[in-house]
């Protein structure tokens, strides 16, 4: 018999080696193919007497299985609607118990329980690394070989896609490793290494990757007959499990309160996994592999999952792989990009360019300024150092691609500029004319800007077709995502360049359109602004602060004011008037208040006198008391409902402007710009998902009553107007 | 109806609930066995006219477990025919066992039936029964769970009461439990629980701390603030959006402390005691139970108090004394404030704080203590209450009867 997915070659003791090579694909994956395969397989094994026993690996260089294949994830989600739940929950359970099948060895776990029957013998060869459903055949395998790569990583992300470990990861884990070991590993998604698995429990043997195949075979004709721990009589949960366990009931308690802490009740899968634990660990294996195919399904019935398998990944990895990118230009080799200006943005752009690998020229006034751009750097990797997760050896390594200089001469032989001088239009201009007289004349040169139109900019350089905006997000080194801005004149080099280097530096890129603020500072402002405006009509800011978090938001509006500052704030709102003029930006309630704390009280922001909150030194930061002096609380507060859909609606409506306007062209970047650009509940799968997860119609029946509640900010655009009446979704638009 | 009447409170001292504690080489259905006896001899009752006996126990597991109450009336030698069960209202279970065995009378059901309770803390740890709300995530989640000492930090915080405010009212707790103790008014009710030879244990409320002074709780750091820290107050805020941050006021000398200790209470109809000789000392005016808000749940007292004056045709005025069971010095503040109690008519003798709290038995503990009280003032009418897990409210109003 043949396979498509694997090859299945069977030894001279009688053993089956089963290797998983996926043709046409760099890693292996469960799709509907292997799950088909391994299942006709595993019927083989079991009912062939010939066969004394298998072993399970891998054909990829690349890894063992990295999980299930999203799109049938997508495709399964995509049911939802049309298929019963029950009908999906069939669909789910077919590959548990195709595993609780191989290692039972197809007999009643009784029987198994008083040694009345025994499995035949199932290892893992695991040759790299194995995530989610590559984890968890392994787990219903008797016996675990890694290979020896301190490397490899063992996990089980799901919980990152909003679905749990369905495969029978959230029963195996806890049963191997104990409640709290298992917990933290599929709760949080975070993988372990094949030294700490073998000591919490989860794989039994480390060898050379050359030889886990014949380790594997050793422990198999060495057992004949097996069964699983779970399987036998007395067995106990390591450190304890079940509803009455000492143990078990404070990590279930502690674990219930942390989660809720971290998820603020936004992400099902968390407590489905939490729940999946409990139960399971009251109950045998066959039922509990049932349980968690229930909650499996309760997922995949729920839009979370569906939307943050999208956005996260399918989205976010179309992105990096330049789906923007024009088809028609050549990769670009980068190996040395000039940096203009070592100041903050200048500084973190050379730290995640030399850390991508390429060198960089970085280029300030003088060799002083230049040299402390460059220590940005030291001071990152030296506290890497010192936690023991760089050696010093790749700290000079990493330092010597670093050339601080205040010698534009350097610039000759550069394949791409990044300019990052201060944010004036003067000093810009110098710095284009400056750079282009030396650089190469077929190279990029990009600008890192967040409020000049790169139209306008490009006006003061020779070759505007190669000139294009790239704006980082501060800081540089922790933030995700890359706006790239294309000029009026901008040709696809320039972008295909920007769109290779982000790649370069594992960023995620969106391509916005050119006008004031790009995506993300338009939506943010006024976000922050619609909180600042619930304090001007005296709603009490906790309350506002406590919204936001439980929307998901990774900070409260009212700190995420305070750490943008006051102060540019109201500079921001003065330029925008000046420039707009007084009718087309009027004067609110908001700009008295930052008005007040900027020039009277002397409040502009964290690092300058404090802003809505006090920081104590030393201490936590909390509420400014002084506020209520200013902007005492109104005696009818809004409900905690009320303060939070006011606050989503002031990210949805701006996000739905610039799609309007075409600022982004497609939800997919409007989605991805709002959760990697500054944190937008990611739980929603971005503002268009949850557009459409609403309905249009929801979305601007809400719009317009908010509009009449607190002004027309809140007006849902004309192209959501259209969508709504004619029934459709944002992302049909898309397609 | 019938009318349901006291007839006699009985209770074991409180022995503090340690290893070293009176009461720990006593067993939980022996505390429970001699409170029964001496309901029994103190009355020259004929048992056979005790229909049922109710005990609260709050830890129903081992020792305490498989209806402890059944097997207590057992051991006590009550007739044969003396029925017994137990109940589980939490804290309130005392209380909730003094209403039942009043609704058995009140209802005919019973001629006599005693209420009371029994915990053994010091042998039957609290949360030895374990329990799906805290631990099964389904229901956490679903219902905001927190501990009870974030509770009641969460009632300090909402209701506007500072680390000296439920301190203070800790040392007032110490002091008036030690001038009641020293004045002998705990005597009437006490039964001294005695050894297996005979030799008397504990005679007297064993956790008082009369030293007991704002300096020397000052030192002592919050207990709910690791937890809260862990989790819980960001649970707790998502439920009370409206506050910022958890202050975290209480710690183990202004919470009720773990005692070991059994109370009883005879209940009968008036035809039932004239036939017995026995002179009813109180009536139940009106019982009440009701669940509140979980998370914050210690609040169920203000609600239950309203409903019960309110059963009872009465207002906040016209009850003399109020006993609420010390189990947080901010659920006592809190309902003070929220039916404008003055100090000097609520826990007149002290409370949990001080005495500590046997959780299946304290509310019949404090009905001794308040009946007593109620004859030693010459007062009339007395409201009882406890807060609950769960966010729940048990009361009983009751009345001297002369």
């Amino acid at each position: 018999m043949s396979y498509k997915t694997f090859s299945f070659e069977i030894d001279g003791d009688g053993i089956a080696l089963l290797t998983i090579d996926l043709p046409g694909q760099s890693m292996n994956v469960w799709n509907e193919d292997l799950i088909s395969e391994f299942g006709e397989a595993v019927d083989k094994f079991l009912a062939d007497d010939a066969i004394k026993g298998l072993v399970v690996t891998s054909g990829k260089k690349s890894g063992f299985l990295a999980g299930a294949d999203l799109r049938m994830l997508q495709r399964t989600a995509s049911m939802r609607g049309s298929a019963t739940p029950g009908e999906m929950f069939d669909a789910q359970f077919g590959m548990n118990a195709m595993f609780r099948k191989m290692e039972t060895g197809g007999h009643p776990a009784k029987k198994l329980q008083k040694g009345e029957a025994f499995a035949k013998p199932v290892a893992a060869a695991i040759n790299g690394l194995a995530l989610g459903g590559g984890l968890e055949v392994c787990l219903a395998c008797h016996y675990r070989v890694v290979a020896d790569d301190p490397k490899l990583t063992l996990g089980q992300p799901e919980v990152q896609v909003g679905l749990l470990p369905g495969a029978g990861g959230t029963q195996r884990i806890p049963r191997l490793i104990g409640i709290a070991n298992a917990l933290q590993m599929n709760t949080t998604g975070a993988p372990v290494r094949p030294q700490k698995a073998l000591e919490q429990g989860l794989v039994h043997e480390i060898a050379p990757r050359d030889e886990v195949v014949a380790r594997a075979k050793a422990w198999v004709k060495a057992n004949p007959q097996v069964a699983q721990p779970w399987d036998k009589k007395g067995f106990k949960f390591p450190g304890g499990g079940g509803a009455m366990h000492p143990g078990a009931v404070q990590t279930f308690m502690g674990a219930n309160a942390m989660a809720q802490q971290q998820t603020q009740h936004n992400f099902p899968a968390v407590e489905a996994i939490l729940s999946c634990t409990y139960e399971g660990s009251i109950v045998p294996m066959d039922t509990a592999i049932r349980l968690e195919s229930k909650y499996f399904t309760k997922l995949m019935l729920d839009p979370v999952a569906g939307n943050m398998i999208r956005t996260l990944f399918v989205n976010k990895q179309a992105a990096e792989k330049g789906e923007k990118r024009p088809k028609n230009v050549e990769k670009q080799e980068l190996k040395k990009v000039g940096v203009l200006g070592a100041g903050m943005m200048g500084a973190g752009i050379a730290y995640v360019t030399a850390n991508a690998g390429m060198e960089v020229v970085l280029i300030d006034r003088d060799q002083e300024s230049a040299d402390r751009g460059k220590s940005y750097s030291a001071g990152i990797l030296q506290k890497a150092v010192d936690k023991g997760r760089k050696t010093q050896e790749q700290m000079d390594e990493f330092l010597a691609r670093i050339h601080p200089t205040p010698d534009y001469e350097k610039l000759a032989d550069v394949d791409l500029i990044i300019e990052a001088v201060f944010e004036d239009p003067k000093v810009k201009e110098e710095t284009i004319k400056k750079a282009e007289a030396i650089m190469p004349a077929d190279k990029v040169f990009a600008t890192n800007t967040s409020t000049l139109p790169i139209t306008g900019l490009a006006k003061h350089s020779v070759r505007p077709a190669q000139f294009i905006g790239i704006h980082f997000f501060s800081p540089v080194d922790k933030m995700p995502l890359v706006e790239i801005i294309p000029g009026d004149e901008t040709g696809d080099l320039p972008l295909a360049v920007a769109l290779d280097y982000v790649a370069k530096i594992k960023k995620t890129p969106i391509v916005v359109k050119d006008t004031r603020g790009f995506y993300t500072n338009r939506v943010v402002p006024p976000y922050i602004n619609e909180s600042m405006q619930m304090i001007t009509e005296g709603v009490n800011p906790a309350l506002v602060e406590n919204a936001a978090k439980m929307l998901g938001m990774p900070v409260g509006p009212l700190a995420l004011c305070d750490e943008t500052s006051q102060e540019l704030g109201l500079r921001i709102s003065r330029a925008t008037r000046a420039e707009l003029g007084d009718d087309a930006v009027p004067r609110t309630k908001v700009d008295d208040l930052l008005e007040l704390f900027v020039e009277k009280l002397g409040r502009k922001g964290r690092k300058s006198g404090g802003g809505f909150y006090d920081y104590p030194e030393g201490g936590k930061k909390h509420l400014w008391k002084g506020l209520q002096e200013h902007f005492p609380l109104a005696d009818d507060q809004p409900t905690v409902d009320e303060v939070k859909e006011r606050l989503l609606y002031a990210n949805l409506v701006p996000a739905a402007n610039c799609y309007d306007e075409g600022i982004v062209s497609d939800p997919q970047s409007a989605d991805l710009g709002a959760i990697f650009g500054w944190g937008f509940a990611p739980w929603t799968g971005g503002p268009m998902s949850y557009i459409d997860t609403i309905g249009a119609e929801e979305f601007v029946r809400t719009a317009e009553r908010l509009a009449q509640r607190h002004g027309p900010r809140f007006q849902p655009p004309a192209k959501l107007r259209e969508i709504a009446a004619a029934g459709g979704k944002l992302y049909d638009q898309a397609a | 109806m019938t009318e349901a009447l006291i007839y006699d409170a009985v209770r074991t001292p409180r022995g503090k609930g340690k290893p070293d504690g009176a009461l720990h080489e006593i067993t939980p259905v022996e505390l429970a066995t001699q409170v029964l006896k001496s309901i029994r001899d103190r009355n020259e009752l004929d048992t056979t006219k005790v229909d049922d006996v109710v005990f609260g126990c709050v830890s129903p597991v081992g020792e305490q477990g498989a209806n402890i109450t059944r097997t207590a009336v057992m051991s006590a030698d009550y007739a044969e025919t003396t029925a017994g069960v137990q109940v589980n209202r939490f804290c309130a279970s005392g209380l909730e066992a003094i209403n039942m065995a009043s609704a058995k009378v009140m209802s005919g059901e019973a001629d006599f039936a005693i209420g009371g309770g029994v915990e053994a803390m010091s042998r039957v740890p609290m949360g030895s029964d374990g329990g799906a709300w805290p631990t099964d995530p389904a229901l956490a989640f679903k219902t905001y769970f927190v501990p009870q000492g974030v509770s009641a930090d969460l009632i300090a915080t909402k209701y506007g009461f500072s680390r000296d405010d439920v301190d203070a009212y800790a040392v007032e707790s110490q002091q008036r439990a030690h001038k009641s103790q020293s004045e002998g008014r705990f005597k009437k009710s006490i039964v001294p629980v005695k050894d297996v030879i005979g030799e008397v244990v504990l005679d007297h409320d064993e956790a008082i701390r009369p030293e007991t002074d704002m300096q020397s709780l000052g030192s002592l750091n919050p207990s709910f603030a690791g937890v809260g820290a862990f989790g819980f107050d960001s649970v707790a805020l998502q439920k009370y959006p409206e506050l910022e941050a958890i202050n975290h006021v209480h710690h183990a000398g202004n919470s009720s402390g773990i005692v070991d200790g059994s109370a009883g209470v005879l209940i009968g109809s008036r035809e039932a005691g004239s036939t017995a000789g026995l002179k009813p000392r109180a009536r139940i005016k009106a019982m009440a139970s009701i669940g509140s808000e979980p998370t914050i749940m210690l609040t169920g007292p203000e609600y239950v108090a309203a409903k019960a004056l309110k059963k009872a045709g009465m207002t906040a005025k016209d009850i003399d004394v109020w006993e609420l069971n010390e189990a947080f010095a901010s659920v006592v503040l809190r309902f003070m404030q929220a039916h404008d109690i003055d100090h000097s008519d609520i826990n007149v003798n002290g409370g949990a704080i001080a005495m500590g709290h046997p959780l299946g038995a304290t509310g019949a503990i404090i009905t001794s203590i308040v009946l007593d009280e109620l004859e030693r003032s010459g007062k009339e009418t007395a409201l009882i209450t406890l807060c609950i897990g769960a966010g729940m409210g048990t009361a009983t109003i009751i009345e001297r009867v002369n």
